[in-house]
């Protein structure tokens, strides 16, 4: 008997909802770029363009693209996967990459065959439009939302809603720069204060009835220069959500800097004009927008509950012993939902990257075993299977296992964040991709992942100084650069501590410049000096928060401190003692900066 | 009738294949190893693994293997593998290399096939010798040295179906990357010809051109693609058989994608 010979027929599959695609796009573009080619469209129209439909330039050349395919709200469904791993056999390297921003990205791929993986998009509903370039990005949405103990609500209905009302909206489609919404479920989960528009879901009482609506906060962002959002209002009613998601947008639209590329989110805006003021036009705004509607605009937001069922059973596997490793991943990559008898699972992937038969698998995994059908991106590449019901959690740990899949401390500082630095990326000066992958291996061999005490703090690494990697939020945070003896180069990072991005939400403090081969040393210095001083009921998070705010009362007194510790570590050694120390990770040939031209503002 | 023979046609599909089994008017050639063939097989056919034609691939020996296997110029040949098609594809060329014109492809998987419920058995069948005429057709090879010269003509196109992190990292220069997944669909070892058509096109692969494909060793990637061209309607394409292994043995120049760190890109 062949495989496909035993595989069940399974029970009728969730299938995706709400259409993103248009395929008429995929005509276009293939016209598009062939005018192109012809020398008849410009390069600067053609990069506009390009960017609208979600293909980002590559690394040192016009041959290839990157093609960004948003998930809204990170809800995906198992026929997409399957998809996305057929495209990237077909168009790509073999494997996707997930982004930070619940995106999943195909590189590698030629520009002259982008319209096919549209085309192959539009046949399962997804698009990459909007997902480069100066408009509204994915709007993303807390894996947990929908099942978080702490939330007052689900917000994903109004994820979904307000990515369909803005989708090929005319009125984002040239704003002065990106920009980006998050939902999320609750203060700790989320990510509302780095973000041009954040969302925590909240109630109040009106006479006797709830009314729900959201804490909105405004002008935070991360990149070059990072800002933390400030909170709109006290509460702002839903219906008032897609007014207020207007008024922000038109005063950013009209007042927005146009011409400095490097200041132009709308954080800089908020800035330089100060929050008081800028919050008074808002409000202002959003009366104008209120009144001047011709008809009543609000969201379509879809509150049918989505059906849980728990997936039949089809053989008997009771006898599934458990593993090795079990009680190491139920820890530190699973967590209980507010339904009870049931835990949402995480999956950490190396620096984000999935092969092709992963895709597949997991589709499988979703269908066998989350009883809503679907599953949900993450916030750190990641991605959640929810609705699990806790009797199926061993059986679905060997069936992780079998696909590699089963990769323990993906809640826990040992699942480090890299963006795709050169591997793909034109701005890039250092593999911070490889890294992350590196520092991932080091410590789950160390098992730190199974000490509480490391469990709340995150790594995070950008291979340059944008912001992509989300080094400013993370506890121990790294953007690469070059270093320099004499002649010779060698990859360099400059590190930050104390990052968050939760209630207390602060940018990491610089604390020093770490080559890229002391890396993985200086993090287990840090740890080490953490062990050594730390009080009872510290985590490494709690601990560095206290550092570095100078709140800490042993011998390790402030980042300085800290840094005078580390400093040798970080002296390079010349060339003839250790050759390998000018390498960065992946490359067998001497460090050189090169990048080319970035596109994030283009 | 042979007349009628409908020379770009590519492959057979299921039905027709079925019918021409029951009214005795194929020669089946199941490409896969020795051990599955006599496991089961498409009843009638008949077993060459690739091994067995890759040891000795000379024309006169590859002629030796179709007369053993009942084959002559008149007959009617469909191949199958396990293998996307690409192992058919590999033999299916080198009879059409020799002169046999009448051989075309299962449109799908022998996996596939079964996963069908189609009849299958394990039955060996008694092959009555035949004699086949040599009458090669160079037009469809592409040699080291003719690759080397035909490259610099402007109406040449050489592409490489190995999977694109092998070509990112090495290629012979001026080729261009369709990796071999892309020929084909969930189920069919080829896309339907207007699909193929327009993808081709997108690319800049017409019918203007002369085509050369190339893969990683001895040209079954390669093999599946001259069939993907010929079914889009592209007839001009020659097979550089001996393929990459050989232009790196014989120390001729390569070519790589620069700057850039693709390898850790991969999830494998």
């Amino acid at each position: 008997m062949t495989v496909s010979n035993l595989k069940q027929s399974r029970p009728d599959t969730a299938k995706p909802k709400i259409n993103w695609s248009r395929v008429e796009e995929a005509d276009n573009f293939a016209k598009t770029v062939k005018l192109f080619r012809q020398g008849k469209y410009d390069e600067a129209s053609f990069r506009r363009f390009r960017l609208q439909h979600g293909a980002y330039g590559t690394r040192m050349t016009g041959d290839y693209a990157m093609v960004r395919i948003k998930i809204p709200a990170g809800e995906i469904y198992p026929n997409q996967l399957e998809k996305i791993s057929q495209l990237s056999e077909q168009f790509s390297i073999g494997s996707a990459h997930f982004s930070t921003r619940e995106n999943i990205q195909l590189h590698w791929v030629v520009l002259e065959d982008v319209s096919e993986i549209f085309r192959g998009l539009a046949e399962v509903g997804l698009t990459s439009r909007e997902a480069c370039g100066n408009t509204i990005r994915n709007v993303m949405c807390s894996p947990l939302s929908g099942v978080c103990p702490d939330e007052e609500f689900d917000s994903t209905p109004y994820a979904l809603a307000t990515a369909r009302f803005f989708l090929r909206n005319p009125m984002v489609q040239n704003l002065p720069r990106k920009f980006k919404f998050n939902f999320t479920c609750c203060e700790k989960h989320g990510m509302v204060r780095m973000v041009d528009v954040g969302l925590i879901p909240q109630t109040r009482e009106v006479d006797g009835n709830t009314q729900r609506g959201f804490k909105i906060f405004l002008g935070g962002g991360l990149g070059n220069k990072s800002f933390v959002g400030y909170q709109l209002e006290e509460f702002t009613p839903e219906e008032d959500l897609v007014y207020t998601s207007m008024a922000v947008l038109r005063i950013f639209d009209r007042l927005g800097d146009r011409k400095n590329m490097a200041r132009n989110r709308m954080r800089y805006l908020v800035n330089d004009m100060g929050w008081e003021k800028f919050q008074n036009l808002v409000l202002k705004e959003r009366a104008i927008v209120r009144a001047t509607q011709s008809v009543i605009t609000q969201l379509e937001v879809v509150h049918t509950p989505n059906e849980i069922k728990r997936p039949i059973r089809i053989t008997d596997e009771s006898g599934t012993s458990i593993t090795d490793g079990y009680a190491r991943w139920l820890k530190t990559n699973t967590v209980k939902q507010k339904q009870s008898n049931y835990r949402s699972i995480f999956i950490t992937l190396e620096a984000g990257d999935i092969t092709a038969s992963q895709l597949n698998a997991l589709a499988d995994l979703i269908r066998d075993f989350s009883s809503e059908g679907k599953a949900r991106f993450g916030f750190v590449q990641n991605v959640a299977l929810r609705y699990v019901h806790e009797d199926d959690l061993p059986r679905l740990y060997s069936n992780l296992l079998e696909s590699g899949l089963a990769k323990s401390g993906a809640l826990t500082m040992t699942a480090p964040i890299g963006c795709s630095g050169t591997t793909s990326c034109n701005l890039a000066l250092t593999n911070s991709h490889r890294l992350a992958k590196e520092i991932q291996r080091k410590l789950l061999e160390l098992k730190f992942d199974e000490d509480d005490d490391l469990s709340d703090s995150s790594i995070k690494i950008s291979g340059c100084p944008n912001s992509c990697g989300q080094h400013g939020i993370a506890t121990i945070g790294f953007f690469g650069g070059g270093g320099r003896v004499g002649k010779d180069m060698y990859a360099n990072y400059q590190m930050s501590l104390g990052g968050r991005s939760d209630g207390d939400t602060m940018l990491g403090l610089t604390c020093l410049r770490v080559p890229a081969k002391r890396v993985i040393p200086v993090i287990l210095k840090i740890i080490e000096l953490f062990k050594q001083n730390k009080k009872s009921d510290d985590t490494l998070q709690s601990w560095i928060h206290r550092v570095v705010n100078n709140n800490e009362d042993s011998e390790i007194k402030s980042i300085n401190d800290i840094k005078k510790v580390l400093e040798p570590l970080t002296i390079p050694p010349t060339k003839e003692e250790d050759p390998d120390f000018y390498l960065d990770y992946g490359d067998d040939t001497s460090y050189h900066t090169k990048t080319g031209k970035g596109e994030c503002a283009a | 009738m042979r007349c009628l023979t409908d020379s770009s046609k590519i492959t057979t599909d299921i039905d027709s294949l079925r019918s021409e089994i029951r009214d005795k008017s194929v020669r089946v050639i199941d490409v896969r190893r020795e051990d599955d063939y006599k496991q089961d097989h498409i009843p009638t056919a008949v077993n060459l693994p690739l091994a067995t034609l890759l040891s000795d691939d000379s024309p006169e020996n590859v002629l030796k293997l179709m007369n053993t296997m009942g084959i002559d110029s008149e007959t009617s040949v469909v191949v199958y593998d396990d293998t996307f098609g690409a192992l058919a594809s590999r033999v299916a060329w080198t009879f059409e290399y020799l002169g046999h014109s009448d051989v075309t492809l299962l449109e799908t998987t022998y996996s596939n096939w079964k996963s069908l419920e189609l009849e299958s058995d394990s039955k060996i069948p008694e092959i009555q010798h035949k004699e086949h005429t040599l009458n090669l057709q160079p037009n469809i090879l592409a040699t080291a040295d003719y690759l080397q010269s035909a490259k610099e003509r402007n109406d040449v196109i050489l592409i490489d179906n190995r999977e694109r992190l092998n070509f990112l990292e090495q290629h012979i220069p001026g080729a261009i990357s369709l990796p071999y997944r892309t020929l084909a669909t969930k189920d069919k070892i080829l896309r339907p010809k207007d699909d193929m058509k327009r993808l081709l096109e997108n690319r800049g692969i017409t019918e203007n051109s002369e085509i050369i494909t190339y893969c990683g060793s001895v040209g079954t990637l390669s093999g599946l693609a001259y069939y993907a061209l010929k079914s889009a309607g592209l007839p001009n394409t020659k097979l550089y058989v001996r393929s990459f292994k050989e232009w790196k043995n014989l120390q001729k120049p390569t070519e790589k994608q620069e700057d850039a760190s693709y390898w850790d890109l991969s999830a494998e």
